[in-house]
């Protein structure tokens, strides 16, 4: 008899699924998930989120290339990261309810720790700037105190943890043009107009 | 350190097959939970130089040391076997059988043919698991694949 025998043994896709779920509920019962992740479809492409224990910590794009975020994510918050949908229902909800335009405000927990010092208060500012509302880079520095930052609040802009849910695409020119986004300019055209619409 | 997903994703379906192989198809679902559970827990403390097979391996190992004493402990005798599939046209049918061959294999062969031959597991790794020496660990998996070969012929599943 060959060995071969145990490649034939191919552990079945279904059970391996039903033991990634149950691993899920026991990681999560055991305080041992410490970043849950999950993608969503939207009209700017596929979405993905992570959540620690603290809540929502990060949104990405495609173009941000997820796999890498994600392994940024091991590096920076905790290598117990985990596809685990169920704690980001909320805000996968609330984001499907954003592009339906039946939403302008998202009601989520944050958890800010990516990110730090002068982009903390940009991004605090931002978290404050309403829906269909836009500011330019210098009203942004202006607000936070810091007038003469406004290339410090475009970095800042382009490294929002949370886009979409965090509104950086309300940040635009003072000319008026959209200027550069983490998702690409053509998302944040979307995101302006739906917001427009 | 990478993410522990993809820990799940790429060693997942193996491990599965290990526990299959040393506590059966009934409690290997149990046993795979604790094993990653476990391994979850410990992960962050992994050195980075690990091989993470060798790694879960050896935690599946340990489970199934568990697994195996608590069955001891509710033994209660079966008064008829289980029925097994008899089909021998179907593949899917064929594995059963094939787990319930490996169960009735002596433990260390059990165990040595399951951790080379499924996860490929080099020997000196093997003796540690089982206590035994290099060529001990050689030896129970080749007689334990002998004796699989007699509990579950090969031409039956060609």
């Amino acid at each position: 008899m060959s060995t071969n025998l145990f490649d034939e043994l191919h552990a079945d896709g279904d059970t391996l699924s039903r033991l990634h779920h149950r691993l899920e509920r026991d990681a999560a019962a055991d305080g041992l998930l410490d970043v849950a992740y999950r993608t969503v479809d939207s009209p700017v492409g596929t979405l993905l989120l992570a959540a620690t224990d603290v809540g929502l910590v990060r949104v990405a794009y495609d173009i941000e290339d997820h796999d890498a975020v994600l392994a940024k994510l091991a590096r920076s918050v905790s290598p117990r990261v985990l596809r685990a949908p169920a704690r980001l229902d909320p805000v996968a909800h609330q984001l499907d309810e954003y592009f339906g335009k039946r939403r302008t405000t998202f009601e989520v927990t944050v958890d800010l720790r990516l990110a730090e010092g002068f982009r903390r208060s940009v991004i605090e500012h931002l978290r404050e700037i309403g829906y269909g509302v836009r500011e330019s880079y210098a009203e942004v520095a202006a607000a936070v105190g810091n007038p003469r930052a406004v290339r410090a609040v475009g970095t800042a802009c382009a490294r929002n943890p949370m886009p979409v849910v965090i509104p950086c695409h309300r940040v635009v020119r003072s000319d008026g043009s959209t200027g550069q986004y983490v998702g690409g300019a053509a998302a944040k055209s979307a995101l302006l107009a739906l917001e427009a619409a | 350190m990478r993410p522990f997903e993809d820990v799940v994703a790429e060693h997942g379906a193996t491990v599965l097959r290990v526990c299959r192989a040393i506590v059966g198809p009934v409690d290997a679902e149990d046993a795979w939970s604790e094993t990653f559970l476990s391994a979850l827990r410990a992960y962050p403390e992994l050195p980075a130089d690990a091989n993470v097979e060798a790694w879960l391996v050896t935690i599946a190992h340990r489970r199934a040391l568990d697994v195996g004493r608590a069955r001891t402990r509710r033994a209660i005798p079966v008064e008829t076997p289980p029925d097994r599939p008899s089909s021998r046209a179907d593949p899917s049918a064929r594995y059963p059988d094939l787990w319930a061959a490996l169960q009735r294999l002596p433990g260390k062969q059990r165990l040595a043919l399951a951790y080379h031959h499924i996860a490929g597991l080099p020997f000196a790794e093997i003796a540690e698991l089982l206590g035994n020496s290099p060529d001990a660990a050689r030896r129970a998996a080749a007689d334990g694949l002998k004796t699989l070969r007699k509990l579950y012929p090969e031409d039956e599943t060609a």
